[in-house]
Order: structure tokens, then C-alpha cells, then sequence
């Protein structure tokens, strides 16, 4: 089946709607966190250090990226998880949720209801042909301490599904690869894929989340068409343009099985991707679910949005009652796209690791 | 001009255009000559899946079939225009000999030497496998059993398919793999990154011949790519520089063809005569532009290493380098011109080493590493070293290179090492023995022949055919 790509022209009406809502948001927000009946310590002790006052001078979007500095990741690894508990959720006790893959004393988000509130609303851009209601799903990929173990099992749910899950530990898989045990790092992959193709063979799957090289992996070793899946929902690690294309158009058997890549991690929640396919080289555009995040590609330097269709670092805002996070520079970049009808704002696009070009990056195999 | 083509990967034959690609540049000026379809590793793992309908599509063709295949594609190879790019537009052998000596900095000499060595590869393909199978009769290959030499034979291939990772050092390399087809064994291959050319003209050859496209995967990736050729195709060659192939040092699918350390060793005997092998030694060290691993790197005397440097400094010194398509040329240029600073750089910090200096020096008027034509250049070296245990002294460089030491016969097999190819000025009895004993020894020329001389007719640097192939027992009833 090929992948029909209908463009239609955002409206600058759109766009305009879209900023006032975010503008309203971040006032709303704004106002949550930096008051003391509804903020968390943090905040509040850190509005004392500045010289301008958020609740007073910082109304919309702009003023916010104007006023704020970028956030320092340092902070969610240092601070005690406490100072970030906003008073209105003072009572009740918190998930705590790590990042990624790195080593040592990882970064931690807590929360309450955000991962459900993000994966409902994504729920409504799947597509029940290939992600049918009321059936069986199946993670393979990072879970432990992750936000993403407990949001699949809230988006099948919300789906009416159930879903298995077979764990991968990414911080083993990097230690593997930095200290170049590649044996190694094949076997415990081939782990994790064992494990995955004994469920798929054994009970009825019709869904997939996992990661690009472990679908791949999987598709190696099995049929997938032919075992039941319907749909892979895929994110993790870097997929370029030739590689989103071979996971399209090979792996998932050009729309047999549908192949929906997003974008998201632990401080954001996940950013839906525009179609992508032969009409547009097959690069892959994200768009964050605003006004809760907030995707921009900037130049360091400036702290300002770089051109339309050129490359700079990512940078997430993250807007919700439970967790106020502006302007984190993530450790990846990406091309600037335009707004487009289903998210009348700017794109993410192709997003690769920070430097990739210069330097190499362990990413892994997973 | 004309536009710069763009080379597809070949999907077990079929082009395959990637949205990730590479350049290919003029080794002068860095334009850009050729861009390549750089494939993402899974598409090589997808493809290799199928890799058994590559072979049974050179099965239906018999040996000698192959073996005429082979001699046409020959022809086409060094005479015909050949498609080149995914648009299927035709580049002519000169067109194909230019473009190469651009991008790979060979002078158009060297490049229609290789051209001349593959033709001759290809139309000789006869002999090759006589000299791989040891006079085996090709139709028992066509059978799978037969007899040789009054006994029953039956060989069983050990692969379906022959993976490659090429490097991008001279083009005559890629005669190592072309029996493969006759033997009815498809190719996977890794091009080297600045030298698409001549694997993607002699698989065009092959295919205007009557090849099944099917037994040809070029493949131009990255690292991993290159890990899963060598990993999933059962047989693999590559070639590289020792740290590249130490890494699959006893691993009986990968066969490794890395530095040569190829040697002028003269015996007691003759060493009086040495000026008689000037040109023999000069030869050696310098054809080919000094980047084949069956160039000499080291010349080894029982005397005169001082007056035998001295002579070949005074030959090999004032070498220059000269325009790409000047007849005389002998030096190439560096497709990387970091490749030559880190070799000159190399040779000089080991030259801080006490016991060694440049033989050349006195006669090279200027730098080792020049900029000329447009390109840089490394110009010959040849180091006096006073003990074969100094750091220079049995070294290999991508350039007219070699010591000159001095050990005393006696002691020479102990001390060479692992020799691709070592030529013996001897005509002594008993040191001819013990050179045919050593087995470190690839090939052995006894008497006044160049180490760049190969024979055709035998393998100097393992065996395709056992590669490939392995003999089992069997039995048949009536």
C-alpha cells in the first residue's frame, strides 16, 4: 500500500489560533507554578534569585523564551525529587521517572497524571486499521524506571489492548558498545529479540512499540506480516531518511504493517510525526503535542529559531501543572520544518544526535 | 563536463538508489566525481537472506560456460563502453582510466597497468583455476564429483555467497576476487570508499557478458555494514592495514589480506653482484606507485646496507612527482592528503630512534610530502637501518618505501617475519632449501625477480579455490 500524502496548506489563521493558545497556556502555567499556592519550591526559591519577576513580565511564549535561560539538566540530577513537587499535588505521592541511557546518577522527572493525559491525546492520531481496539500489544524496549513502560500500557489500555513487555536495559547495551564488547552487545540483543519472538509466536499480537534496530532485528528473524502485527509505533534512536524509508518500505512491507516513528522521551511525552514518504524523501518531521511541550530548533548561540528547512540544536519546553521545564537543550538537532494543518507549528525534522556529523556517537544497538 | 554520476548500490544485481550518499572526489581539487548510494547495514542482512537464489543463478551455467563469461567480460572491461551511474549512462575505458586516476591519484600509466592486469585476470581465467584447483577438470565443479589425477574428488561449497571489503589502494585488487564467479560463487561486496570504479565496471562487464546480475551485491555503507558482510557471508576477504585485519586474525571465514612486508633478501653468495640488482630492487620498491603489498618494503643484505641505501637514494631520491598522464610517471597522489602527512610524520618520529636516517634525503631536494599537481605526494624513502629491530626497519607505507639492513644470512628467516613475498638473490643450495622450507613465506621468486612479478597460474596470496570450496569424501553406489 502506498503511503498517500495529501498536502494541504496551514493557514495562517491556523498558526495565529495556535500561538494564542500557547501564549494562554504559558500564562496559565506561568501562573501555576510561580505562585505559592500552586508552585513547587524550586521555582518559587528560584524566581527569588532573579531580576525580573515571571508572574508579572513573562505572558507569552516569547517573553518566556526572552526571560528564561536554558534550563540546566544538572538540576534533576542533584536536587532532591521533593523541590519539584508543585503544592496542589502536595498530597499525593509521586511516579519518579529516569531518562534514557546514560550512566551514572540519571536524570529524574516525577509525576502524577501527565503520562496518561499525553498518551490519551496521542491515542487519537492512531489509526485503529492498524492499531485495532480491544486486542493485544507488545513492548520491546527500555521499561525499568522509564516513563514510557507505564504510558504504552496507558495508550493500549486507552485502546481497550493489553500489553506484554519485554524489557532492554539501554544503559548495559551503551557500557557494551563504549567498552567495544560488540559480541556481546549482538548477544544481548539477540536476548531481548528471543524473548520478544516467543510472545509474538505465542500469544495473539497486533501492535508493536519498540525501537528501529530491535524491529528490524525482529523482521529478521520473522515474518511479522504474517505474524499478526498490524502496526509498530517506533522511536528511541536516530532513524535518518534512507533508514525510515527501509523500515517503511522493507521492513514493514510498504504499509502492510503500519509504521507510525515518533518522537518523545521522559520530559516531554511524544511528539507525533507527519506523513512521511516518497513525496517528501522520507524525512521525518515531529510536531511536540503543544501547548504542553513546545518544540523549537535554535542556534545555540543566538537562542533564537534558526531559517525554515536548516539544521540546529532542539530544544523542549515542557508546560504542564505537574512539571515546568523551559527552554532544555536536548542532546539532539534537527531541521527546522514548517507548521503544518495537523500542527499548525513549527516541526522537528530528521533529528539526529547533537554533533553526529563531527563526532561519533555510541547509540547502540538498541 | 559532464555531470557527475551517480553509482546505485546493486541489490544481488538490481540498482538501488539510497537517500543517503556519499562523494567521491578528485583527489586534486576535491571536486566532487562520482556520488554513491551509501546503504543502511539492514538492506545488506535483508539481501543476504536471498543470496541463495544468486548462486543457484550461476549454477545453471556450467564452469567453462562461466570461464567464456569471464573472457568476454575481460574484453569488455579494458575495450567497451560500460553503463556507469543509475541514469545507465556509458563511460568508455578512457573515460573510466581518467576518472579512477582523479580520484585515486594513480598517474593513467598505472591505472591502464591494472587495467591491462584485470583483462589479462579475466581472459586467462582458464589458467587461474587450473592453478587454484591444481589441474582439476572444471566439470567435476558442474557435477560436485569426479576424479583427479586417478582418484575420486567431490568439493561442496563452504559458502553461498563471497563477501568483500575492499580497499581503495590499486584496482588490480579486485583480481582476487573475480574466480569467484566461475567458481559459481556470488560476490557481496564493500567498495573501498574512494574506489567505486572498477568493482562497479568489471560488474557491468560481467553482466554485458551474459552474468547473471544476480551474483553481484555492491554495497557501499559504513562500519557496520562492512561487520555484517564479513559476518554473515560464510567466506570473506579483507583488506587492510594490520590493526584492520588483526581484528579477524584466526577466524577460518575471513581471510585477510593486509600488509605485505614484501622482501629483496641477498644471500652471501651474491651479495658482491649487488649492483647488478639495482633495477631489480628499484623495481620493486617503486612499480605500481609503491602501494601494492607485493612491493618491496624492506631490502635484507648480509653486507653493504649503507652503499645498497646510498645507491637507491641516488635512483629513487629526485623521483618528482609529474602530471597524471605523463608516461614517465612513478609516484601517485594521495586521495587523502591526511593519509600522507600521518606517514611522513610517522617515518620522521621514528627516525628520532637512533640507528636510521633517510638514504634519500641527500638526493630528494626538498621535503619528503609535496604538494604538486595540484595533489599531494610522498616522495620515495629509503632507510639505513643499522638492526632489523629498529622501528623502521620492517615497516610498509602507501608510497615508494623501504630499508636497507643488514642481517647475516644466517639469521634472515629468522628474523623477516610474515613475508607476502620475498625475491632471493641466491644461487647457494642450502639457503634455497631453507627459503622453500619457511613457512612464513607467500611466495618465493629464487634469483633476479622483481617481487612484483606474480604467476597467474598460483595463488601468491591464498587459495579462492580452498577457500571456497572444500573436498569431502563420497561414495557412490553403481
Amino acid at each position: 500500500m502506498r503511503l498517500e500524502i495529501v498536502s494541504v496548506m496551514v493557514s495562517e489563521e491556523q498558526i495565529k489560533h495556535a500561538a494564542n493558545d500557547l501564549d494562554q497556556h504559558v500564562e496559565e502555567m506561568i501562573n501555576w507554578h510561580f505562585s505559592p499556592e500552586s508552585g513547587c519550591p524550586f521555582w518559587l526559591n528560584w524566581a527569588k534569585e532573579q531580576d525580573f519577576n515571571p508572574l508579572e513580565e513573562v505572558r507569552t511564549f516569547a517573553e518566556l523564551c526572552d526571560k528564561f535561560p536554558y534550563f540546566e539538566d544538572e538540576w534533576l540530577r542533584d536536587l532532591p525529587n521533593k523541590v519539584w513537587v508543585p503544592q496542589a499535588f502536595a498530597d499525593r505521592p509521586f511516579n519518579i521517572f529516569e531518562t534514557g541511557g546514560t550512566t551514572g546518577m540519571p536524570k529524574q522527572r516525577i509525576g502524577w497524571d501527565d503520562f496518561r493525559i499525553d498518551y490519551t491525546a496521542f491515542s487519537k492520531t492512531l489509526n485503529d486499521d492498524h492499531f485495532p481496539r480491544d486486542h493485544y500489544w507488545l513492548m520491546v524496549g527500555p521499561t525499568g524506571p522509564r516513563r514510557l513502560r507505564l504510558a504504552i500500557e496507558h495508550l493500549a489500555n486507552e485502546r481497550g489492548c493489553s500489553c506484554y513487555f519485554v524489557d532492554l536495559d539501554p544503559r548495559w547495551v551503551k557500557r557494551l558498545i563504549a567498552t567495544q564488547q560488540f559480541d556481546q552487545a549482538r548477544a544481548y540483543m539477540d536476548h531481548v529479540v528471543e524473548q520478544a519472538l516467543t510472545i509474538i509466536k505465542n500469544r495473539e499480537i497486533s501492535a508493536l512499540f519498540t525501537t528501529p534496530k530491535l524491529l528490524e532485528a525482529l523482521a529478521e528473524r520473522r515474518d511479522l506480516v504474517r505474524a499478526g502485527i498490524k502496526g509498530v509505533f517506533c522511536g528511541g534512536t536516530t532513524m535518518d531518511r534512507q533508514y525510515a524509508r527501509f523500515l517503511q518500505e522493507e521492513v514493514c512491507e510498504g504499509g502492510k504493517i503500519g509504521f507510525v516513528p515518533t518522537y518523545g522521551n521522559t520530559l516531554m511525552g511524544l511528539a507525533r510525526n507527519h506523513p512521511f514518504g516518497p513525496e517528501n524523501d522520507y524525512s521525518i518531521a515531529y510536531y511536540a503535542p503543544q501547548p504542553r511541550a513546545v518544540l523549537r530548533v535554535i542556534d545555540t548561540d543566538s537562542g533564537k529559531p534558526v531559517e525554515y528547512n536548516h539544521w540546529g540544536r532542539v530544544e523542549l519546553t515542557t508546560l504542564t501543572k505537574e512539571f515546568f521545564m523551559p527552554r532544555f537543550l536536548e542532546r539532539d538537532e534537527a531541521i527546522r520544518r514548517e507548521p503544518w494543518t495537523e500542527a499548525p507549528w513549527d516541526g522537528v525534522a530528521e533529528i539526529r544526535p547533537f554533533g553526529a556529523m563531527e563526532k561519533k556517537i555510541v547509540e547502540g544497538v538498541y | 563536463m559532464k555531470q557527475a554520476p551517480h553509482l546505485p548500490s546493486l541489490r544481488l544485481g538490481k540498482p538501488y538508489c539510497s537517500l543517503n550518499q556519499s562523494k567521491v572526489l578528485d583527489y586534486r581539487d576535491g571536486s566532487v566525481r562520482a556520488t554513491l548510494s551509501q546503504v543502511n547495514p539492514g538492506v545488506i542482512r535483508r539481501d543476504l537472506k536471498e543470496v541463495g537464489q544468486a548462486r543457484a543463478a550461476l549454477q545453471k551455467f556450467s564452469t567453462a560456460e562461466l570461464l567464456e563469461i569471464s573472457r568476454q567480460a575481460g574484453e569488455f572491461f579494458l575495450h567497451e563502453e560500460l553503463p556507469v551511474g543509475e541514469a545507465g549512462e556509458l563511460q568508455s575505458p578512457q573515460e573510466y582510466l581518467e576518472t579512477l586516476s582523479s580520484t585515486s591519484g594513480l598517474p593513467h600509466i598505472m591505472v591502464r597497468r591494472n587495467m591491462e592486469k584485470i583483462h589479462h585476470a579475466l581472459t586467462h581465467m582458464d589458467t587461474i583455476l587450473n592453478g587454484l584447483t591444481r589441474g582439476l577438470d572444471v566439470e567435476v565443479l558442474d557435477r560436485g564429483y569426479g576424479e583427479q589425477s586417478g582418484s575420486p574428488v567431490c568439493f561442496h561449497p563452504t559458502t553461498k555467497a563471497l563477501g568483500l571489503v575492499m580497499p581503495s589502494n590499486s584496482p588490480a585488487v579486485n583480481s582476487l576476487w573475480l574466480p569467484a564467479i566461475p567458481l559459481k560463487i556470488p560476490v557481496i561486496m564493500k567498495p573501498g570508499k574512494d574506489e567505486p570504479w572498477t568493482p562497479y565496471r568489471l560488474m557491468q562487464a560481467f553482466i554485458k557478458a551474459g552474468c547473471p546480475a544476480k551474483a553481484f551485491g555492491f554495497y557501499p555503507t559504513d562500519h557496520e555494514g562492512a561487520a555484517d558482510i564479513l559476518r554473515l557471508c560464510d567466506r570473506a576477504l579483507i583488506f587492510g592495514d594490520k590493526s584492520t585485519t588483526d581484528q579477524y586474525a584466526g577466524n577460518p571465514g575471513v581471510q585477510v589480506h593486509g600488509p605485505g612486508f614484501s622482501k629483496v633478501l641477498i644471500g652471501d653468495d651474491e651479495i658482491e653482484n649487488w649492483q647488478d640488482y639495482l633495477d631489480l630492487m628499484v623495481a620493486s620498491i617503486s612499480d605500481n606507485g609503491g602501494r601494492s603489498c607485493i612491493n618491496a618494503s624492506a631490502i635484507i643484505v648480509p653486507k653493504y646496507a649503507k652503499e645498497i641505501a646510498d645507491a637507491l637514494g641516488q635512483r629513487l631520491g629526485p623521483i618528482k612527482p609529474l602530471a597524471m598522464n605523463d608516461p614517465n610517471a612513478v609516484l601517485s597522489g594521495f586521495a587523502n592528503p591526511k593519509m600522507a602527512e600521518w606517514i611522513d610524520s610517522a617515518i620522521d618520529t621514528d627516525l628520532l630512534e637512533s640507528g636510521a636516517y633517510d638514504a634519500t634525503a641527500p638526493y630528494r631536494d626538498g621535503p619528503r610530502q609535496v604538494k604538486a599537481e595540484g595533489g599531494t605526494y610522498l616522495r620515495p624513502t629509503i632507510i639505513a637501518c643499522e638492526s632489523i629491530e629498529h622501528p623502521l626497519a620492517n615497516r610498509e607505507f602507501l608510497c615508494p618505501y623501504a630499508s636497507v639492513v643488514e642481517v647475516p644470512q644466517s639469521e634472515m628467516l629468522d628474523k623477516i617475519g610474515p613475508t607476502l613475498v620475498v625475491s632471493a638473490l641466491t644461487k647457494c643450495e642450502s639457503f634455497k632449501r631453507e627459503l622453500l622450507m619457511d613457512p612464513r613465506i607467500e611466495r618465493l621468486n629464487v634469483g633476479p625477480i622483481s617481487t612484483m612479478k606474480i604467476s597467474w597460474d598460483q595463488p601468491h596470496e591464498g587459495n579462492l579455490f580452498e577457500f571456497l570450496y572444500k573436498r569431502r569424501s563420497i561414495g557412490l553406489a553403481a
